[in-house]
C-alpha cells in the first residue's frame, strides 16, 4: 500500500487546524487562531473558541486542500481530535469529521491529540539534518496553555504511558496569569519571555513545584505551577506594598527560570530514571527560548537526545492529527466506530478512541 | 433531495425529498450526546433512503436556537457534509420546522438551559403552505412566557424534546420552490459568550 493520504482536524483548544499528509510527508498545515478574542479576557475562553471553531472550520479546510493541491476525493482517511480538550470546541471537529467522512465514504479515525503532539515529530522536513525516524522508546514533555504531560512512548500506535502531569495550572497557563500579574498582555508566554531579556534568573528564588523529597515520593512526574503563581504574586505586591518599583525583567527571569528549571529536571529525571536517552518537546510553550536553550544544555550534559519538532508543528495543529491518523492506517487499525465522542479528558493510553 | 440536520434539541436527521417526502428519518432525544449520534444516524438515513450522496441536491442546516454545545454539532456536521458533497448548505432557523403544518397560532417553546426558553409565534401557515412566524426566535424565562407575547392563551404552545430534522427539510424544499430566502448562515445563539471582564488580579496577600 502506498503512503495513505490523510487530512486531520483539529478543535481542542483555540486553534482551529486542518493538516493534510501523505505518510509522513507533510503537505498542509492550516491554522486558524481565535487567540486575539481571548485576548481581553486574559485566558481561553471555552465558548469563545467554541464559536470561532464553527466560523473558521469550513475556511480553514478549503485553505489546506487548496495548500495541499489535492481534492477531498483524494483523501483516503479522515482523522480527527478526539480529546482530551475542552468539550465544547473537541464537539465542533467531532461532529464535522464524522460529515465529512460519511459524505466522501472514507474511513475516519478519532485520535488522542496528546499522542498526536508525539507523532507530529515523524513528519519528513527538508532542514532536519538527521531526518532519522522517532526512535523508541522516548520520554515526551507536551507543554501548552492547556497541558502539562510527561508520556513514555514505546510505540506510538500502540503503547503509551502518562509518567505525569500538572495538577493544578498547565505551564502556559502559569505564564499568562504571571504575564497579567505584571501588566503585561495575553497570550504570557512570548511576553515573558521578552520582559525576561537581560532579566537575572536567580535574582529570586521561586518555588519548584513538587520538587521536595516528600512530594517526588507521590508526584515524581507530576508538575504544579499553582504555587509559583501565588508565590510570584506575593513577591510582587511585597514589593509594591513597600514603596519600591517591581524589577520586571528579573522577575520574568526568575519566573521563567522556575518553570523552565522543574519541567526539564523532572523531564531528564524520567530519562535517566528509565534509561532512556530520547527526549521529544511538543506544545506550544517550546516556543519559549529558554525552554528550547535549557533542553539542550540538560540534554548534552545527560547524554539525552533531544528532539524539537519546528515551531509550527509544536503549537496545536491538524498536521499531528492527520499524522497520527496515517500511523494507525499504516500500522493496519480499523478505523474508530462512528459513535465516539468528544472526551474532554482522554487518557493518553487511548491513542485511537 | 435534501439530507437535513437539527441538533437544536435532540438529534434528528433526514432525507427529504419535494414529491417523495420523507425518505428517511432518524432522531435521539438525549440532549447532551449530539457529537456521539450524529455520524450513526446520518449514515442509517443514507442507508434507509438507499440515496447517493451525489443525488442530494443540498444540506439543510438547523440553526437554532439551541443549547450552543448541542447546535453547534449539527451546524458543524451539514456544513462539512455539504463540502464534502459540494453541495450547498442550507439554513433554516430550527423552530420553523416546529411550526410546520401548524393551522393556527403557535408558540414554539424549547429548552434554553438556566430556566429559560427560546420562543417563537407563529400566527398559522401562509397558503404555501410555509408557517408564519410573527415574533422570535428570542429568549425569555420559563416562568415569564406567558408574558411575553399578547394574547397568548390564544396560541397552541408547542414544546418538543426533539426538532424533526424532515420537517425541517421540508421547510426547506418550501422556501426554495417558493423562491423564498432562507435563513442567515449564521447560529441563532441568542446569547453572548458567559464571560465577565475581570478588573485585575486578585491580591494573594492581605
Ligand atoms: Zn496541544
Amino acid at each position: 500500500m502506498s503512503a495513505p493520504l490523510v487530512l486531520g482536524i483539529e478543535t481542542s483548544c483555540d486553534e482551529t487546524g486542518i493538516g493534510i499528509v501523505r505518510g509522513t510527508e507533510l503537505l498542509a498545515n492550516v491554522i486558524a487562531s481565535s487567540m486575539d478574542e481571548h485576548a481581553r479576557y486574559g485566558g481561553v475562553v471555552p465558548e469563545v473558541a467554541a464559536r470561532a471553531h464553527l466560523e473558521a472550520l469550513v475556511p480553514t479546510l478549503r485553505e489546506a486542500l487548496a495548500t495541499a493541491g489535492v481534492g477531498l476525493a483524494d483523501l483516503d482517511a479522515v482523522a480527527v481530535t478526539s480529546g482530551p480538550g475542552l468539550a465544547g470546541a473537541l464537539m465542533v471537529g467531532v461532529g464535522a469529521a464524522k460529515a465529512l467522512a460519511l459524505s466522501l465514504g472514507k474511513p475516519l479515525y478519532a485520535v488522542n491529540h496528546l499522542v498526536g503532539h508525539v507523532g507530529v515529530d515523524l513528519l519528513a522536513r527538508p532542514e532536519q539534518l538527521e531526518g532519522q525516524p522517532l526512535e523508541y522508546p522516548t520520554v515526551a514533555l507536551l507543554v501548552s496553555g492547556g497541558h502539562t504531560s510527561l508520556l513514555l512512548v514505546r510505540d506510538l500506535v500502540s503503547d503509551v504511558e502518562l509518567l505525569g502531569e500538572t495538577i493544578d495550572d498547565a505551564a502556559g497557563e502559569a505564564f499568562d496569569k504571571v504575564a497579567r500579574l505584571l501588566g503585561l498582555p495575553y497570550p504570557g508566554g512570548p511576553e515573558i519571555d521578552r520582559a525576561a531579556v537581560g532579566g537575572d534568573p536567580t535574582a529570586i528564588r521561586f518555588p519548584r513545584g513538587l520538587s521536595l523529597p516528600k512530594d517526588l515520593e507521590k508526584h515524581r512526574y507530576d508538575f504544579s505551577f499553582s504555587g509559583l503563581k501565588t508565590s510570584v504574586a506575593r513577591w510582587v505586591e511585597r514589593e509594591r506594598d513597600e514603596g519600591r518599583e517591581v524589577p520586571i525583567a528579573d522577575v520574568a527571569a526568575s519566573f521563567r527560570e522556575a518553570v523552565v528549571d522543574v519541567l526539564l529536571t523532572k523531564a531528564v529525571a524520567a530519562c535517566t530514571d528509565l534509561g532512556v536517552p530520547r527526549l521529544l518537546l511538543g506544545g506550544g510553550v517550546v516556543a519559549n527560548s529558554r525552554v528550547r536553550e535549557l533542553a539542550a544544555a540538560r540534554c548534552a550534559a545527560a547524554g539525552i537526545r533531544l528532539r524539537i519538532p519546528p515551531l509550527a508543528l509544536c503549537t496545536d495543529n491538524g498536521a499531528m492529527i492527520a499524522a497520527l491518523g496515517a500511523q494507525l492506517i499504516m500500522a493496519g487499525r480499523a478505523p474508530s466506530e462512528l459513535g465516539f465522542g468528544a472526551d474532554s479528558t482522554l487518557p493518553v493510553t487511548v491513542i485511537q478512541a | 433531495m435534501l439530507l437535513a440536520i437539527d441538533t437544536s434539541a435532540g438529534t434528528s436527521v433526514a432525507v427529504v425529498d419535494r414529491e417523495a417526502g420523507i425518505l428517511a428519518e432518524r432522531s435521539s432525544d438525549d440532549t447532551r450526546r449530539h457529537a456521539e449520534v450524529i455520524g450513526d444516524l446520518i449514515a442509517a438515513c443514507l442507508a434507509d433512503s438507499a440515496i447517493a450522496v451525489a443525488d442530494l441536491s443540498g444540506v439543510v442546516a438547523g440553526m437554532g436556537p439551541g443549547p450552543f454545545t448541542g447546535l453547534r454539532v449539527g451546524i458543524a456536521a451539514a456544513r462539512a457534509f455539504a463540502v464534502g458533497a459540494e453541495k450547498i448548505v442550507v439554513p433554516v432557523v430550527s423552530h420553523d420546522a416546529v411550526a410546520f403544518r401548524t393551522d393556527g397560532p403557535l408558540i414554539v417553546a424549547t429548552d434554553a438551559r438556566r430556566h429559560e426558553v427560546f420562543w417563537s409565534a407563529y400566527s398559522g401557515s401562509d397558503a404555501s403552505g410555509l408557517p408564519v412566524r410573527t415574533h422570535g426566535p428570542s429568549l425569555a424565562k420559563a416562568a415569564e412566557l406567558e408574558h411575553a407575547v399578547a394574547g397568548f392563551d390564544t396560541y397552541r404552545l408547542s414544546e418538543p424534546r426533539t426538532v424533526s430534522a424532515a420537517a425541517l427539510g421540508l421547510v426547506a424544499e418550501l422556501l426554495y420552490a417558493n423562491g423564498r430566502p432562507f435563513a442567515a448562515d449564521e447560529p441563532l445563539y441568542l446569547r453572548s459568550p458567559d464571560v465577565t471582564l475581570s478588573a485585575g488580579p486578585k491580591r494573594v496577600t492581605s
